[in-house]
């Protein structure tokens, strides 16, 4: 039978260490909603999110009050609408109409993000693909809750670079729009190589047409918990270090086990996957930057910060494996900088440059995350952030992504602030050479050679 | 079996337990181990309880006792034991 000592250990992770489950996410497909008529279509789409949604968040309050943890986010993903609205949108304001349909139905049945306004454009766009991205500017300014991603590339199909070029043109024009408030729609909209199909952490989720009817995705979290558990092992090896990571995260991530399937069982939706990642915000001792202190680094992005997260991501996958019947999504790390305090103030002491996180990305689980640039950098510069990031994606087989927000109207040194769980960040410097001649070039850059393994 | 775990912690007085095992009786949860220290003054209890028989519902019992709780000056949570069974065991 349980004991003290165990209870204790339990509720000083959730009480004391921030240990939460961070999101539970309900998938729905949208196929079905399919329809030439716009009017229709969007009627189609609020009544089957609300139908399927709308026990989500109390259900999530119901398993939170049972078990005595936190659910941070009650979320959904839908399928992505370029698929849904390519039959009935004729042009941005009409895709623009579903993202609105969209905002409505989240906050009518109570979730803070609704993700899958997407379009995976890996190897080519369509007219509508297209067209739903040249819409994301206007969506994302005139909605609240809805949340934007592209995938440009993948290992199978290479980089669609013509995606690449229009998706930093569009990532500035969204700064441009929602300028009034620091540029925040840039926050709720990512550009993916290797997107997953099951990931339930925003603002990239979405419900891939590889998925079933619905499906609830679990996102764990707590950095503090591996933080405090790495404190008891100060100065000892390697081994020893390893070793405490993947056991403190396989707890961990047997709570959002556990969460998944009551969710799965109440709601009688099925369980697809548990994201285990290490997700930080804002709060102090809930940082991924401060595990990598409490390894031995004087501060995130000194030298050895890329061999400590490669660690850290690793162990936590192992340590998580074994917790869960099935994980999935983006599993590992994350290091974004306005939601983690740690790497704010790795950024203000100057010891984290734009090129060491490019760096870190390599290894992490996900990629350049939350990073605010000056408003004036160009839309090409942008276009050459993002081609570098995907290659580093396709040529190691791993999810990349990036949600970088150009402050319209701020430079570097000074500060943004984004609120609640996205944060504050300092504006980082961007390397001033050009790269248009490059990322002009159109078309696409084909599949590395070790893609083809059939 | 349906199993939960209450825990007590604050400052020590007189009738906590008392206040606790009474609110459990009028509602048919049986205990089914009770393991309590006091560590400088300060009260510490864990309970090991059987819902098989409760009249009310889990939240409406969590609710009730984080009241009870209130009255006397301590903190109470009842927790589902699966979430220690799960973290803890393999």
């Amino acid at each position: 039978m349980i004991n003290t000592v165990e209870v204790r250990e339990t509720n000083e992770m959730i009480e004391k260490e921030h240990l939460d489950v961070r999101t539970i996410t309900l998938g729905i497909s949208l196929l079905d909603c399919i329809d030439s008529d716009l009017e229709r279509l969007n009627q189609k789409i609020y009544a089957k999110i609300h139908e399927a949604a709308k026990d989500l968040v109390k259900t999530g309050e119901a398993i939170a009050r049972e078990f005595g943890i936190p659910i941070i986010n009650k979320r959904i993903s839908i399928t992505p609408v370029a698929l849904v609205g390519g039959a009935a949108c004729k042009n941005v304001e009409d895709f623009a109409s579903i993202a609105v349909t969209l905002d409505r139905v989240a906050k009518d049945v109570g979730v803070n993000f609704i993700g899958g306004y997407s379009a995976l454009v890996s190897k080519g766009m369509t007219p509508a693909e297209e067209l739903l991205i040249r819409s994301i500017p206007l969506a994302l300014s005139t909605t609240e809750r809805v949340c934007s991603s592209v995938n440009v590339g993948s290992t199978k199909t290479g980089i669609n670079m013509d995606a690449v070029k229009l998706m930093g043109e569009m990532i500035l024009r969204t700064a441009e729009y929602t300028k009034e408030e620091d540029s925040l729609g840039c926050a709720k909209l990512v550009v993916f190589c290797n997107a997953p199909d099951d990931n339930p952490f925003m603002a990239g989720a979405f419900h891939g047409v590889t998925e079933a009817d619905k499906v609830i995705n679990v996102g764990v979290s707590g950095p503090g918990v591996v933080k405090t558990a790495l404190e008891a092992v100060r100065g000892e090896n390697f081994e020893v270090l390893c070793e405490t990571i993947k056991r403190t995260a396989f707890k961990v991530t047997r709570v959002g086990q556990l969460v998944a399937q009551e969710a799965s069982k109440l709601l009688n939706v099925p369980f697809g996957i548990v994201d285990l990642s290490l997700a930080p915000t804002p709060a102090i001792g809930d940082s991924v930057a401060d595990i990598l202190c409490e390894m031995g680094l004087e501060y995130a992005g000194a030298p050895g910060t890329t061999a400590a997260l490669a660690v850290l991501n690793d162990q936590v996958k192992k340590g998580g494996v074994m917790a869960s019947s099935f994980v999935g999504g983006l599993s590992g790390a994350f290091i974004p900088v306005s939601e983690d305090q740690g790497m704010i103030d790795a950024v203000s002491a100057g010891a984290l440059s734009l090129e060491k996180l490019e760096a870190m990305t390599c290894v992490c689980s996900v990629g350049l995350d939350m990073i605010a640039i000056p408003g004036d950098t160009k839309a090409s510069t942008i276009s050459g952030i993002l081609a570098d990031e995907m290659a580093i994606g396709m040529v190691n087989q791993k999810t990349t992504a990036v949600r970088i927000i150009p402050v319209i109207g701020k430079g570097v040194g000074e500060t943004v602030e984004f609120g609640g769980l996205l944060g504050y960040a300092p504006i980082m410097g961007v390397n001033p050479f050009s790269c248009e001649a490059f990322v002009s070039r159109g078309g696409r850059i084909p599949a590395p050679i070790h893609s083809f393994k059939n | 079996m349906k199993r939960a775990i209450i825990t007590v912690v604050g400052k020590d007085t007189v009738g906590i337990i008392a206040a606790v095992c009474t609110y459990l009786a009028a509602h048919k949860i049986n205990i089914l181990e009770i393991s309590q220290t006091i560590v400088q003054e300060y009260f510490n209890m864990m309970m090991i309880v059987d819902l098989k028989n409760a009249d009310l519902a889990f939240g409406d019992m969590a609710d009730g006792l984080e009241a009870v709780g209130e009255g006397i000056g301590v903190i109470i949570k009842c927790q589902k034991e699966e979430i220690f069974d799960k973290m803890h065991r393999i």
